[in-house]
């Protein structure tokens, strides 16, 4: 009588009790990838450097409106690379109170490069302080993609961080990946700024210079009829006069034609620039720029002191929400640029599925058949056991809350070729054992017992195998390593604890054993 | 009782230059092959472009779709059928960017010159420099793998037996490579993962057959018994297990080639190749063992008379 033969029983059973709890019910408990459900992938990158950029070119302006307000005159701020801030005073008797109220108003920067004589200095952001603000970059970054994929509307998105500055976007169940991407990948960067119109914008577009503080930005409206787009330059003011970061809630709205419009409220603190801008400026055009493009130029009417605006344009309903949707969840801080991105349309993902089940299906047959035919009973015991593997894989697979791609049902299918491997070598053991003349119980123990240490190494070259593979892989790849490590352990189990258990219940019990059905 | 490959006596270790004569015709064919060709022939995960699946809502000919692609500017573009003439898989290997526009004018260009509806089923787009991470990264990993199954194998074998793994398992990869290079196949991440799975699998025979000799010398030297017999009499007696083993992979990687659809098929392919070869090459490498004894014995003893004279 074999010893703990109870013990043993309860173990398997157990382990086939837990494994079907938690895969019930399949439908639920198994994650499909999105290569199966279909979906989107992307890899954004963040333009840190650009954002470095923006925020410095933007603490620049700040520089020079508190130099003023002291009445330090100057002639000339500008960026200097990513981080640095050049100050040109106009006259080198301000210099000493510049630097002293700069130290002290701007302490993320030191003072580089000073010339007293020349009425120069150069402010260059800490290295500590960049470092932070690159992390705080990719945080924003993550968080405000976040926020616009939950308003969105996607179930079970995931969103991370991935090395330095890159971001990992999926969403599975995607019906439009395009209007997704574009509402992900757009920076919405939103600024309100006055039109120059003493300029005539048409001259600058041919190619006069721009005087200082304006630029050049164009308009983009497409002919209802004739779906032509027309690019329409206009000269606007450098300084934005409000941002995105001025906008507390957006929302869509239908003007009197059914055009749809986003209606903008602004913070508080917003809404009273607001009204202070829009009281000197009676009659002027006011531009509301995203991303660098002109929406829409309205002429200011009257004082604005609602803190409420609209941006026009001929948009669909559609567009209307996208946009209500960037311009609440915030800007990027940087432009980001799609560094890969994987789609797979929902009826592929459904094909891939029916070809997964075939294929398992097929694999299984097959292996079931030839080791029933090869090994008779010992076959079926194996048979058994790859049963209870897959069983547990798939187990496993729900509880550790892995994902299951298509290379996945790939390493599934190969985990049935590879799981009777192990039945294998120990049967062709037992039959060797046999044939050098051991009665049925002693083959049966020396064949368990030899084939237990070739069986332990073979698995470990597959593991190291497989290992690497997680590491390297992505996505689709991890999961194709997840379910090889886990069919290989779950045969460790299956093939020698549980098909030695079924040996010892049929041959080591009760009165002598004669023959063996191997 | 079925059985095959009871009392075999091949005598292997005698027939090894034949061995080393076809293992090195296919090296050097896999890397004729693969230099012809101008090096690997990687797919877009490791080059970066674009690739786009696309379904027809009734058979086209390649024609037609590459006069739907013509009208608009995408550069070079690889069109090959996927499965049956309703599908088709269109590479631009162009570093360009990912654009929404793109899906779009496909779509439209296509159905424009073909008059029938047509379904972008997946796209990818791999950006120039994720792919040249990646395409660095695969070949550590290949090396990676190779490197652990040389040390797990020195640490429970012999220093010997890591080293002939390792090159059984090198054979393997490049035989599977020139396969994939002579049949105008991509190595695309799936492709990658078959390899390594190849690494880790091909080398189970060899194991087996490593852990018989060990077992075998264990027992002692019979009289008149040298290494090439031992290595014969290993061999022979776990030929079944060898041939049994690799036989129910290969099924299982045949019913993916057969049945697993378009995407998974060179990922099936190479590991159809790789088990076969690696089936062989545990064979062919164990014989390596009768000459590494050899030669290490025959220096000992140069070594040895030097001493002697010295």
């Amino acid at each position: 009588m074999p010893r703990r033969l109870w013990l043993r029983i309860g173990l398997v059973a157990v382990v086939a009790a837990l494994s079907i709890f938690y895969l019930y019910p399949p439908r639920k408990t198994i994650n499909l990838g999105l290569d199966l459900q279909g979906g989107i992938h992307l890899v954004l990158g963040v333009d840190i450097d650009k954002a470095l950029q923006i925020q410095t070119d933007r603490t620049a302006e700040r520089v020079r409106s508190s130099l003023e307000g002291k009445g330090l005159a100057v002639q000339k701020v500008e960026r200097r690379g990513n981080s640095e801030i050049a100050v040109q005073l106009a006259s080198p008797q301000a210099w000493s109170e510049a630097q002293s109220f700069l130290l002290k108003e701007f302490p993320a920067f030191e003072i580089k490069e000073p010339d007293q004589s020349a009425g120069r200095l150069v402010l260059s952001m800490r290295p500590a302080e960049i470092t932070s603000q690159r992390d705080s970059f990719v945080r924003q970054g993550l968080e405000t993609i976040r926020n616009r994929v939950d308003q969105f509307g996607v179930a079970e998105p995931s969103i991370q961080q991935q090395g330095d500055n890159r971001i990992l976007v999926q969403l599975p169940g995607i019906q439009d990946p395009n209007r997704a991407k574009a509402l992900i990948g757009k920076t919405a960067h939103l600024e309100f700024k006055l039109v120059d119109d003493r300029i005539d914008p048409a001259a600058i577009a041919s190619g006069s210079t721009l005087p200082p503080g304006v630029e050049l930005l164009y308009e983009r409206r497409v002919d209802p009829e004739t779906k032509q787009e027309r690019r329409i330059p206009i000269v606007v003011q450098k300084k934005a006069m409000l941002s995105g970061a001025d906008v507390a809630d957006a929302e869509v709205r239908l003007d009197q034609g059914n055009q749809p419009y986003v209606s903008l409220t602004l913070t508080p603190a917003g809404g009273k620039v607001f009204a202070q801008v829009t009281t000197d400026n009676v009659g002027k055009l006011m531009a509301i720029v995203l991303d660098g493009n002109v929406y829409s130029a309205p002429r200011i009417q009257e004082r604005i002191p609602s803190g409420q605006a609209q941006i026009t344009g001929s948009f669909t309903l559609e567009q209307a929400r996208d946009l209500k949707i960037v311009l609440k969840a915030g800007a990027l801080p940087a432009p980001v640029q799609i560094l890969e991105e994987r789609t797979v349309g929902p009826s592929l993902g459904a094909d891939s599925i029916r070809r997964g089940i075939l294929s398992t299906a097929g694999a299984a047959i097959a292996v079931v058949l030839f080791m029933l035919v090869y090994y008779r009973l010992s076959g079926l015991i194996a048979d058994l056991a790859l049963a209870l593997n897959l069983l547990i894989l798939l187990a496993a697979m729900a509880g550790f809350r892995a994902t299951l791609t298509l290379p996945g049902i790939a390493g599934v299918v190969l985990t049935i070729g590879m799981a009777v491997d192990t039945n294998i070598l120990i049967f062709e053991r037992i039959r060797e054992e046999l044939r050098s003349g051991k009665t049925v119980r002693a083959a049966i123990d020396s064949g368990f017992s030899r084939a237990f240490r070739t069986v332990i190494d073979t698995h470990v070259t597959v593991l190291v195998s497989a290992a690497i593979l997680y590491q390297f892989g992505t996505g689709p790849v991890k999961g194709f390593a997840v379910t090889l490590a886990i069919g290989i352990f779950a045969s460790l189990f299956t093939a020698v604890f549980f098909t030695r258990l079924i040996f010892d219940l049929i041959y080591m019990r009760g009165r002598k054993v004669e023959s063996i059905s191997i | 009782m079925l059985q095959i490959f009871v009392n075999a006596k091949y005598d292997f270790v005698g027939k090894r230059r034949w061995f080393y004569v076809v293992s090195g015709g296919f090296v050097v064919l896999s890397l004729i092959s693969i230099l012809f060709r101008g090096g690997l022939n990687y797919g877009i995960d490791f080059t970066g472009g674009t690739l786009i699946q696309v379904r027809y809502d009734k058979p086209v000919t390649v024609d037609v779709v590459r006069r739907g692609l013509d009208q608009i500017k995408l550069g070079q573009a690889v069109i090959q059928q996927f499965g049956d003439a309703q599908e088709y898989l269109i590479r631009l290997h162009q570093a360009g960017e990912s654009s929404e526009a793109l899906s779009k004018q496909v779509v439209d260009a296509l159905s424009r010159a073909s008059g029938s509806q047509v379904e972008i089923r997946r796209l990818e787009f791999v950006g120039p420099q994720v792919g040249r991470d990646l395409q660095l990264q695969a070949l550590y990993a290949v090396l990676a793998g190779m490197a652990g199954i040389l040390i797990y194998v020195a640490f429970r074998f012999h220093f010997r037996d890591g080293v002939i793994s390792v090159a059984a398992i090198g054979h393997d990869v490049i035989v599977t490579l020139g396969a994939l290079s002579v049949t105008h196949r991509e190595i695309s991440l799936p492709v990658l993962a078959a390899l390594l799975t190849i690494v880790g699998y091909s080398i189970n025979d060899t194991i087996v057959v490593f852990d018989r000799i060990r077992e075998t010398r264990a027992k002692g030297i019979r009289k008149g018994q040298n290494w090439g017999d031992l290595v014969n009499l290993a061999l022979n007696q776990t030929l079944s297990r060898t041939v049994l083993t690799s036989f129910t992979v290969f099924l299982s990687a045949l019913v993916l080639l057969l049945f697993g659809g378009e995407v998974l098929h060179d990922f099936s392919f190479a590991l159809l190749v790789g088990v076969v070869t690696g089936t062989y090459s545990s064979v062919a490498a164990a014989t390596l063992v009768m000459d590494w004894e050899s030669w290490s014995r025959a220096r000992s003893r140069a070594s040895g008379k030097l001493h002697a004279r010295a």
